[in-house]
């Protein structure tokens, strides 16, 4: 009987509303330059990133747009070849660590009971360590590689998607529609993955969009700590490790840097955007 | 006409703020196939929360709840035992009966999945099913906030249809949505109950829309029925002096200057319910015994039961003149 | 003469497509002491109507015409002139009680205060005042009421706590704009007899807003019945009730579950009230009404008289009596 329904005008939130933002084409567009980049890092780089031809630690110059390092190998074209260690691999881990934070989330949040506090009480410790510490931990007692450094932030970034899913499927639990499931004979697991699945995966999704950038300063952490890529992988943590130590030839740092700071911006833009959009509240805001 | 389903000394209680509180305190009914039994009390009269625990969603803290000569169990992690699921229940909110990341039609096949049949055959029969609440068959592929309250509540039925359901619960099903389509809801829900010789407990308190569709009426107060008869028997004669109240308190769109009666007082907390009858504070015509006994539920001569002092099993209604 | 005479309001709404007219040309008066019933479905602009005549339309929201209240124009009122109207000259009550009552205050605070507001009163005599109201309306033990909040009191008493509040200013008008819908049959009983009985001790007017035509049968003296933003019937209660002659009130009627006993089956007016913005061109409920004939379409409906109390805005008049003014 409101009536006043004067704004209300129902549309199926998608992406177009997405396209209408300025942060998230900027953010979009940045990702695709750096998928660009990776995919044909073979012929858009301008020297092989391993080879060590030429003279240490030129500035930049005509020859070499970001210098060279410290084994005479160009910057430019390792920081291009650095995003296809550094971009999947940090996709991958957002995969990873939603995916059982998710799981580990929704038997809490389904179940209740011992089971919800017990996990409930684990993500307690998991929040209790800095990321960065706990995945030094792990990576450290794994072994130096960048596999293990992935299984290090996993182990680190999945609470954050548990307490969410649980928080979720709390509330979706309470809806008519679960109950009206289980009147007409489905169980817990299929109304789990029938009915619940669908309410949780927006959220996540932009959790997750989020996340990537968090994942991405983690692994180049363990990186720049000798924890995670090795030499002589092309990795922009490990990068910016170099020139922290050789400060003085300020190229050898700052454009691996500058990389992890436009990935990581670029994600959070979009995340940001995403959440707007899919959080009914800001949504209609968006639209007009 | 069977019985269908049987409460015997039902009582729901629940916990809030680690206090007890009795919402149902003792129900006994029974309702028979093909039959419409309306449901109907004020707030805080515990009719909800009656439905809830007839269908498996709350369990009796004492008493049973019988479905086709089975104990009906309250719901649980597992399946629904198969032979309690044609005992089926349509919610108040159509907005949140339905899930609003599914489409319609894998929506109204649940039932049929659940019960083995494949998904091309189930979908077959979900736009049967739609023909039947009276929706195209392209609805199979939008989502719920494509349609209206009461396209909605169509579509809630049609999924409870496709359990082939016996008994159906409706808890407050046309209190959102708009006059006409409480009128189409409506008439689908009486038409469905002939056609499948169901039987219905229409939980609602909208008492003009319960006296045109329900065959039988159950008045509750506080937890408690105070009277069962037929609807003709409600409107006409009411026997218990709640009944009385409740009828007399419903406007009549006719133009004269009736003025609806009203009753003083408020719905005592369920957490302390009065002594004696539950209704004695309100009553006009209480005597200083219903302070203290809760009265029985008699069979009056017309077959209709009330729980009142002032009325004696086997006789006819007493018209009550206030005493003084 | 009337106390309040609304001529050719108009209310043009800001909607997400561009203007739209919420209420068209409506016209009504109503004298001291009398209550006027205002029917319709959603939609129909009753609700906006209320809110013009307070100064409450939402943003960008206009209204021309005129409204004539106690002896002058308050239509083109600035906003401070609307606040000083608002609860002291006109006083409104809504659906929900708590749009009127705050959740954090005693309910000694809020009606003190609003009554200071507008009165010049002491603390003491104030609270007086505020005691008696509560007495007024009802509510049992009006002292330990003060010093309660909103949310210990039941709906129907939040509902008499917010008539209290309303009739703090003793306004000579009382909106009530759905006031009983959201409750329970006994206490809505409870709060018409306490409408009626304001009228007949204070002449309080009231306009009622609502869809329920049964709470007007016992409340209104008129009623108006509105449609697409347009009165298309108005009339003594009785006689609107009794004899309607417009199709769109004659299909409310039939509809109504309480009044015929044909079987189990409910009828109800085909089609549903169109949305704000996309009314049908003349009478706009002439896609739902089975009369209709070419001419309904092409210009608003004429005014017919049917008595000297009874009106209806239809070209075809499809229920005609001889004993009609105008036929």
């Amino acid at each position: 009987m409101s009536t006043l329904k004067i704004f209300k005008k129902r549309k199926n939130v998608n992406s177009n509303s997405i396209w209408r933002q300025p942060l998230a084409i900027v953010g979009i567009s940045i990702i695709v330059i750096w998928f660009i980049l990776a995919i044909f890092a073979p012929w858009i780089a301008p020297y092989d990133p391993y080879s060590q031809a030429g003279d240490k630690f030129v500035p930049p110059s005509a020859a070499h747009w970001m210098g060279t390092d410290e084994l005479s190998r160009d910057v430019l074209s390792r920081v291009i070849y650095g995003a296809r260690t550094s971009l999947p691999y940090a996709l991958l881990l957002v995969v990873l660590s939603a995916t059982l934070g998710s799981i580990i989330g929704a038997i809490s949040g389904y179940f209740g009971g011992k089971v919800d506090s017990f996990i409930m009480r684990l993500t307690d410790v998991f929040f209790a360590f800095p990321g960065i510490i706990l995945a030094m931990a792990v990576a450290a007692a794994l072994g130096p590689q960048i596999r293990n450094a992935v299984i290090a932030v996993t182990i680190v970034a999945w609470p954050i998607y548990a307490r969410l899913v649980r928080g979720l499927i709390l509330n979706a639990k309470q809806n008519d529609y679960v109950t009206a499931s289980s009147l007409l004979g489905s169980s817990s697991i299929r109304t789990l993955i029938v009915d619940l699945r669908p309410n949780i995966s927006g959220p996540v999704f932009v959790l997750a969009a989020l996340e990537v950038g968090n994942a991405l300063l983690l692994l180049s952490g363990l990186s720049f700590l000798g924890l995670g890529a090795q030499p002589p992988t092309a990795e922009w943590g490990s990068m910016v490790s170099m020139g922290a130590i050789n400060f003085d030839r300020w190229w050898v740092g700052l454009f691996p840097g500058l990389a992890i700071l436009t990935a990581v911006l670029a994600f959070n833009f979009i995340g940001d955007t995403l959440r707007d959009a899919l959080d009914p509240r800001t949504a209609k805001a968006l639209r007009n | 006409m069977k019985e269908i389903l049987n409460l015997k000394d039902v009582v729901v209680e629940y916990e809030r703020h680690g206090q007890k509180i009795r919402a149902v305190s003792g129900v006994d009914l029974t309702l028979k196939s093909g039959e419409i039994l309306g449901l109907v009390g004020e707030s805080g009269c515990g009719k909800s929360t009656l439905g809830k625990a007839i269908v498996g969603i709350l369990k009796p803290t004492v008493g049973e709840v019988t479905f086709d000569g089975m104990k009906v169990k309250k719901l649980t992690r597992g399946q629904r035992p198969k032979h309690l699921r044609n005992l089926q229940m349509i919610f108040q909110d159509p907005y949140g009966s339905l899930n609003p990341r599914r489409k319609i039609g894998s929506q109204i096949i649940d039932g049929l999945l659940v019960g083995g049949m494949k998904k091309a055959a189930a979908m077959e029969k979900a736009v049967e099913f739609l023909a039947r609440v009276g929706l195209p068959k392209d609805a199979n592929d939008r989502y719920p906030h494509q349609f209206s309250g009461g396209q909605r509540q169509r579509i809630a039925i049609a999924r409870a249809l496709a359990a082939a359901p016996s008994v159906i619960i409706a808890d407050e099903p046309i209190s959102a949505l708009d006059t006409s389509s409480q009128a189409q809801v409506s008439n689908l829900l009486v038409k469905l109950v002939e056609e499948f010789d169901m039987g219905m407990v229409f939980i609602s308190h909208d008492l003009s829309i319960v006296r045109r569709i329900s065959d039988r009426v159950a008045v509750m107060y506080l937890g408690k029925i105070v009277e069962i008869g037929t609807t003709t028997q409600i409107w006409e004669n009411p026997s218990h002096p709640y009944t009385r109240a409740l009828i007399s308190a419903i406007p009549h769109a006719d133009g004269s200057s009736f003025m609806p009666s009203d009753l003083p007082g408020d719905v005592p907390n369920p957490m302390y319910p009065p002594t004696g009858c539950r209704f004695h504070p309100r009553c006009p015509v209480a005597l200083p015994a219903c302070a203290i006994n809760e009265p029985e539920f008699v069979t009056l001569s017309d077959s209709r039961k009330v729980a009142c002092v002032l009325q004696k099993a086997g006789t006819p209604p007493n018209s009550m003149i206030i005493p003084g | 003469m009337k106390l309040l005479k609304v001529t050719d309001l108009t209310v043009t709404l800001a909607t997400s497509s561009g203007d739209a007219q919420a209420v068209r040309n409506l016209s009504f008066d109503l004298g001291h002491g009398e209550i006027l019933g205002i029917a319709g479905e959603s939609g129909s602009g009753k609700t906006m109507t209320a809110l013009s005549l307070l100064g409450l339309l939402p943003y960008k929201g206009r209204a021309t015409g005129s409204v004539f209240f106690d002896g002058r124009e308050i239509l083109a009122s600035s906003k401070r002139e609307y606040r000083d109207i608002r609860g002291k000259d006109i006083a409104m009550i809504f659906q929900d009680p708590m749009t009127s009552l705050h959740p954090m205050l005693t309910v000694e605070t809020q009606l003190t205060e609003h009554l200071r507001h507008h009165r010049k009163v002491s603390k003491d005599s104030a609270r007086q005042i505020v005691l008696e109201l509560l007495n007024t309306v009802k509510i049992p033990d009006p002292a330990a009421a003060l010093r309660a909040h909103p949310n210990q009191f039941s709906g129907g008493m939040r509902q008499r706590i917010a008539i209290a509040m309303a009739l703090a200013c003793e306004p000579k008008l009382l909106i009530a704009d759905e006031p009983t819908t959201a409750l329970d049959v006994t206490v809505q009983a409870g709060i018409l007899k306490l409408l009626h009985q304001l009228r007949d001790e204070r002449k309080l007017s009231i306009i009622i807003i609502t869809h329920d035509l049964g709470v007007l049968s016992s409340l209104a003296d008129r009623i108006m019945i509105m449609y697409a933003g347009s009165e298309v019937e108005s009339g003594k209660t009785s006689e609107l009730l009794t004899q309607p002659r417009h199709p769109y009130t004659k299909g409310l009627i039939s509809a109504l579950p309480g009044l015929s006993q044909d079987g189990k089956l409910l009828t109800s007016i085909k089609g549903m009230p169109p949305e704000l913005g996309n009314f049908a061109s003349g009478c706009a409920f002439h896609p739902r009404c089975a009369f209709a004939e070419s001419s309904c379409s092409q210009a608003l409906p004429p005014a017919l008289d049917i008595s000297d109390s009874h009106r209806i805005f239809c070209p075809i008049n499809p229920f005609a009596q001889k004993s009609d003014i105008t036929s």
